[in-house]
């Protein structure tokens, strides 16, 4: 599921989708889900895609990068598409299957994962469809318990039986009664997922969360399988800034890049990172491709970045190909990319996050 | 019909012998270079970028890790239907079975795979030259010229031309004569081990000194072509290009890269260099980390202090740790509390802490020193150096060493150490 944008990630998505999102210097936001796919020896993916996904499908170019694109299976991406019966965007999760249903009638797989591409997580999709043959559910919900102190209000929250079969299911609570969310991860039989689907099309339903597992979650046998390790959610600026700088936490890279599996990604074919005279980079994380001849601190330089002289960039995250002038301050903020940043500009985020769109002209030499 | 008009055969079965440890286990096109790159990643770069998307690889010594380096091709868009790139190892034969005993033995062995492209031209390169350049202007060139055989050529200094073959044109271009090494040059232009032959000339002169041994293309094809009276051209290059044959050369062509603009730029949007890479994620530079003119690969956790340094993928180097005028390639971990002086450090070895490389005066190396000098310390791939040892200048350390292959800890400058058997 890839079609989102909302408002809450506000300028960041004006020029991209959400799973389009850069994460961790390197990825983007759909890496993670597809990789885990890949890892989990699943060879057929459908990619649902409807707002600003120039990003994405340039991304998507090939399906070479994560394994796919094999003789059985493949890659497919599905932007909305006028036909003889309809001629409307995505109305909702739902819809978009609905309106490639043929893919999923056509296929022969038993069982259907579904996943939201705007999620930072590893995880072996085999071990939740054990888990839900197991349990005999219909549905299987991928669950996390956040801890006490984060908001849970922009996510599903659920309450599980002893069983972990769902009892409640509410979406986006304005007063939750568990912290125990929703990852946007699905197990469900494809017939089932099929029936469901159809039945909701015929109703003119089209959210998958409020208008499938909500309304059925007394009929139908949904499971919880909880994950411990780590999972975010990007959609929104707070949590973006969030999972980037989680990165900078050893156990947190030491878990996404060092141990089995592997996340991938497209490869851009840059060159290694260059520190010139007057380079001091502290606690951050540098991609190929950058430049930097200035003061970096506690943040995360995404590729092709160039910093001038004398800058200094604190607690910020500067997304891809960015131009930074010399004598710059930017603390608190996440640099849109392909910026270009003039020399000795000043920019902090005085509460919060600023977010920086600048687009002077760039002189290239 | 397959039809290509110029395809590519790239040398790269030599063991380059003066790189010493660092080939004793890769040939030389697969060796590291600039951080993330191996050699034969610029000459494979430069075909895709001029167009030549059919390149035969020839490979013959330890060709293991330049197999899975090139795989199918994927990184330089080499993956086609028709053409791409295939390796092409010496192979048995109903009547004779031999390898590949020279340069041209190796392409005349490959005739088969030239002709099934029914090219016009035949490109021929070595895997060992750092440089980028653009095939095709050197192929107008030939055809403009009407020659049978072009021949790249670069001036070099006066003093130097004695180390190259040395081309003697005319005003056009046209080689009138040529000579191997000599004593006293009669002209600065080396030639660079690139030719462009049309394929009729190529093929007639291979077939016509197939019974010669050890077939070259510098000794035997390029004077019986001569002597044949095809014309024969002498093709200008004035970019940087760099022999990596021996160490210093290879260290000083790493440390290039690092000054502010470097001459040969890998930082220009035209004409990419490819290459596979493995490791993906940002590298990530501690609090106490102190970086300064260096270029640094991806994956690598920098926990200590760098300066004047090309440190690879994967790369790990511990805090209190000093690295400085260094080459340290992928996937090697350097303990804490390390110092690291002028050394050049293969993929996966392991510094334990507190290690000294590069230490007192400059010895010369005690049986090789045409390979070992200029001070610098080598360490061969998957090499282990434990604890607390100290290593002097010119020396080498390959294998897995315990503290009991050091006398008081200390390895003197000039020595070698070297030990059968591979880390765990």
């Amino acid at each position: 599921m890839a079609g989102g944008n909302n408002r809450r990630i506000k300028e960041l998505t004006q020029k991209r989708a959400v799973c389009a999102m850069p994460i961790a210097g390197s990825y983007r936001s759909i890496d993670f889900a597809l990789s885990n796919m890949s890892n989990s020896h699943i060879n057929k993916v459908a990619v649902f895609t409807q707002y600003n996904a120039g990003s994405l499908n340039e991304h998507l170019s090939s399906s070479k990068w994560w394994d796919f694109g094999r003789k059985q299976g493949g890659l497919f991406v599905f932007t909305p598409a006028v036909t003889a019966e309809s001629s409307v965007w995505y109305r909702g999760t739902a819809d978009a299957i609905a309106q490639n249903l043929a893919f999923l009638k056509n296929s022969h797989e038993p069982y259907v994962v579904i996943s939201s591409g705007d999620c930072v997580y590893k995880l072996d999709y085999n071990k939740v469809l054990e888990y839900h043959i197991e349990k005999k559910a219909d549905i299987t919900v991928v669950c996390k318990d956040m801890a006490p102190d984060v908001n849970v209000d922009r996510f599903g929250t659920i309450k599980m039986n002893e069983e972990c079969r769902i009892e409640e299911f509410e979406e986006k609570p304005v007063v939750a009664k568990s912290n125990t969310i929703s990852c946007g991860i699905y197990v469900v039989r494809r017939r089932q997922l099929i029936e469901m689907i159809e039945k909701c099309a015929e109703e003119d339903r089209y959210d998958f969360v409020k208008d499938i597992l909500i309304r059925y979650k007394s009929m139908k046998r949904i499971y919880g399988y909880k994950i411990k390790e780590y999972w975010s959610n990007i959609a929104s600026v707070d949590d973006y800034y969030k999972t980037n700088m989680d990165f900078l936490n050893p156990e947190i890279r030491n878990y996404f890049f060092r141990q089995y599996p592997d996340i991938y990604s497209k490869v851009d074919d840059l060159p290694p990172a260059k520190y010139n005279m007057g380079a001091s980079v502290r606690n951050s994380l540098i991609s190929s491709g950058c430049i930097v001849n200035g003061k970096v601190e506690d943040s995360v330089i995404f590729k092709k970045t160039f910093i001038g002289s004398n800058c200094y960039i604190k607690n910020s995250i500067i997304l891809n190909d960015v131009y930074i002038g010399d004598n710059t301050h930017i603390e608190n903020c996440i640099v849109e990319s392909r910026g270009t940043i003039r020399a000795n500009s000043y920019h902090k985020g005085e509460n919060g996050i600023e977010i920086v769109v600048e687009h002077n002209d760039r002189y290239v030499i | 019909m397959v039809k290509k008009e110029m395809i590519a055969m790239l040398l790269a079965g030599g063991q380059g012998s003066r790189l010493g440890v660092f080939t004793s286990k890769v040939a030389k096109p697969a060796v590291s270079f600039g951080s993330k790159y191996r050699i034969i990643d610029f000459p494979l770069s430069n075909c895709i970028n001029s167009g030549v998307d059919t390149v035969g690889v020839l490979t013959q010594y330890q060709p293991l890790r330049l197999n899975t380096h090139i795989g199918i091709g994927i990184p330089w868009d080499l993956d086609r239907n028709i053409g791409g790139v295939t390796v092409l190892p010496p192979y048995e034969k109903s009547a004779n079975s031999e390898w590949y005993t020279g340069t041209a033995n190796a392409i005349y062995q490959n005739l088969d795979y030239m002709e099934s492209f029914n090219p016009e031209y035949v490109l021929i390169l070595s895997g060992d030259h750092i440089y980028k350049m653009d095939y095709e202007v050197m192929l107008d060139f030939h055809k403009q010229n009407g020659a049978e055989v072009t021949i790249a050529v670069m001036p070099v200094p006066m003093e130097e031309a004695k180390r190259f073959g040395i081309m003697i044109t005319d005003k056009d271009h046209k080689i009138v004569d040529f000579e191997e090494k000599p004593e006293n040059p009669r002209s600065n232009l080396a030639s660079m081990g690139i030719y462009i032959f049309s394929w009729n000339t190529l093929k007639e002169a291979l077939l016509t000194n197939a019974e010669q041994p050890g077939l070259d293309f510098g000794k035997h094809i390029i004077p019986y072509c001569h002597a044949q009276g095809s014309p024969l051209y002498a093709y200008e290059f004035n970019g940087y290009w760099k022999d990596v044959g021996t160490l210093n050369s290879y260290w000083e062509a790493n440390m290039e890269l690092i000054d502010l603009v470097p001459e040969f730029n890998l930082y220009e949007e035209y004409w990419k260099i490819y290459t596979r890479s493995e490791i993906l994620p940002p590298q990530y530079l501690s609090s106490d980390s102190v970086v300064e003119k260096s270029i640094i690969g991806e994956g690598s956790e920098i926990y200590g202090q760098v300066y004047n340094s090309v440190i690879g993928c994967g790369v790990t180097i511990g805090a209190g740790t000093v690295v400085r005028d260094s080459i340290i390639m992928n996937e090697t971990k350097i303990c804490g509390n390390c110092e690291i002086n002028k050394s050049i450090i293969a993929e996966n070895v392991l510094i334990e802490e507190d290690v000294k490389l590069g230490i007192g005066e400059e010895i010369e190396h005690e049986t090789d020193p045409h390979i070992y000098n200029h001070g610098i310390v080598a360490v061969g791939e998957k090499s282990v150096i434990p604890k607390g040892i100290t290593v002097g200048k010119n020396s080498v350390v390959f294998g897995v060493t315990s503290a009991e292959d050091y006398v008081n800890g200390n390895l003197p400058g000039g020595k070698s150490l070297i030990k059968a058997g591979d880390k765990q």
